[in-house]
């Protein structure tokens, strides 16, 4: 794996919106980015309202997979460019579940909507059709996917690399400080996890910092190469960042998202919680 | 349940926040006197270290649901960017304004 197969850039995509078999898609929680504004070409997907099971907590089945990408006019031959707002984060989500689903040739736009726009990029906000396709899903890799058990197992055992903000590490946050702080479960964090916010992975425009950088910070924190490792965060979508920069960017061999980080965990009973700094 | 994805950014807080809990940050990023829609703001801690960032709304607001603390506001614009510091003591609303340009 190389950056190269797995990133590319803002000048690269504005290159190639007209590319046959080169589908970008806008991956944002809040829609309306995209209704206001997107770039050219691109179709959206909705992160809460089209990824997740409208009723139990989980991702579409294979089925429901395949019938959004076929509505979208996404084949299993297109490269599929995946980009969005809050520094990627849920366009890195997305591009862990077209890999969960077996989908090979998906790639970042580095740096994301924000980095488009302080490029001062074109936007359209012009309605995107694509011809429907006949998609076909390949069953879970669950090879990338952590699930609560093999997290309570991997406690002193694994790396845990808790990606949140340090404040919500320490349990004085329970959120992102753009949300409110009110919540259901525990303040804190899984004990023996390392905190390494997933914002230490970009740079402040939202590209990924360079692959030297990156070796050097999670070699610093104290990942040990030699082991597993499982990411989380609140709800999964920072800790695919982080996801992608060990596995896509650095080619760890053995990293998976635990999509039901927190918010799942701070719930449970009997678990171990630590709480403050390391 | 609520992700991760930026609220829509407003000068009111919603109906459903109790600004007597929360340690609200609250501003606007200017240019001048104008408004800037559109700017990315961030908010550090008092290490530096990035914590949250939203998109202004078009009258150019912004909101971060913090703690007691030293923040860092930052945003960055297409037109340039700025930055300022904010001291919030306790819980309720600390008004910020950050210039860019």
């Amino acid at each position: 794996m190389s950056r190269e197969n797995v990133l590319v850039s803002a000048q690269w995509a504005e290159e190639n919106l007209e590319t046959p078999g080169v589908v970008l898609v806008e991956v944002d929680e809040d829609t309306s980015a995209y209704d206001n504004g997107h770039i050219p070409g691109a179709v959206k997907i909705d992160w809460k309202t089209e990824l997740q099971d409208p009723v139990r907590r989980d991702f579409v089945d294979r089925a429901g997979f395949e019938k959004l990408l076929s509505a979208k006019g996404i084949g299993n031959d297109d490269t599929v460019v995946l980009y969005g707002g809050n520094n990627n984060w849920f366009a890195a989500y997305a591009y862990w579940y077209f890999k969960l689903y077996g989908h090979d040739k998906v790639q970042l736009l580095d740096g994301g909507r924000k980095k488009w726009e302080l490029d001062g990029r074109p936007l359209s906000a012009d309605a995107v059709s694509r011809e429907e396709t006949t998609y076909t899903a390949r069953e879970q890799d669950t090879a990338i996917r952590a699930f609560r058990d093999e997290v309570v197992q991997a406690i002193d055992a694994k790396n845990l690399v808790d990606v949140r903000s340090p404040d919500e590490f320490s349990g004085k946050l329970l959120a992102p400080a753009h949300l409110p702080q009110e919540q259901a479960q525990r303040a804190g964090h899984i004990p023996t996890a390392i905190n390494v916010p997933w914002s230490k992975a970009a740079n402040e425009d939202g590209t990924f910092r360079s692959d030297e950088e990156l070796r050097e910070l999670y070699k610093e924190a104290g990942i040990d190469e030699s082991k597993a490792t499982i990411a989380y965060c609140r709800i999964g979508e920072r800790s695919s960042h982080t996801w992608f920069a060990l596995h896509e960017l650095l080619g760890h061999s053995d990293v998976k998202n635990y999509d039901g980080s927190w918010t799942e965990y701070g719930s449970l009973v009997g678990v171990p919680v630590e709480v403050g700094a390391h | 349940m609520s992700g991760c994805g930026a609220p829509e950014q407003t000068a009111t807080l919603p109906a459903n926040i109790d600004a007597g809990k929360e340690t609200v940050l609250h501003g606007k990023v200017l240019a001048g006197e104008t408004p800037v829609g559109g700017a990315y703001v961030r908010l550090l801690d008092s290490s530096g270290e990035f914590t949250a960032e939203v998109v202004t709304s078009a009258d150019g607001d912004f909101r971060f649901f913090a703690a007691p603390g030293d923040w860092t506001v930052r945003a960055l614009h297409r037109s340039g960017n700025g930055e300022t510091t904010v001291s919030a003591d306790g819980p309720g609303l600390h008004q910020v304004a950050v210039t860019v340009g």
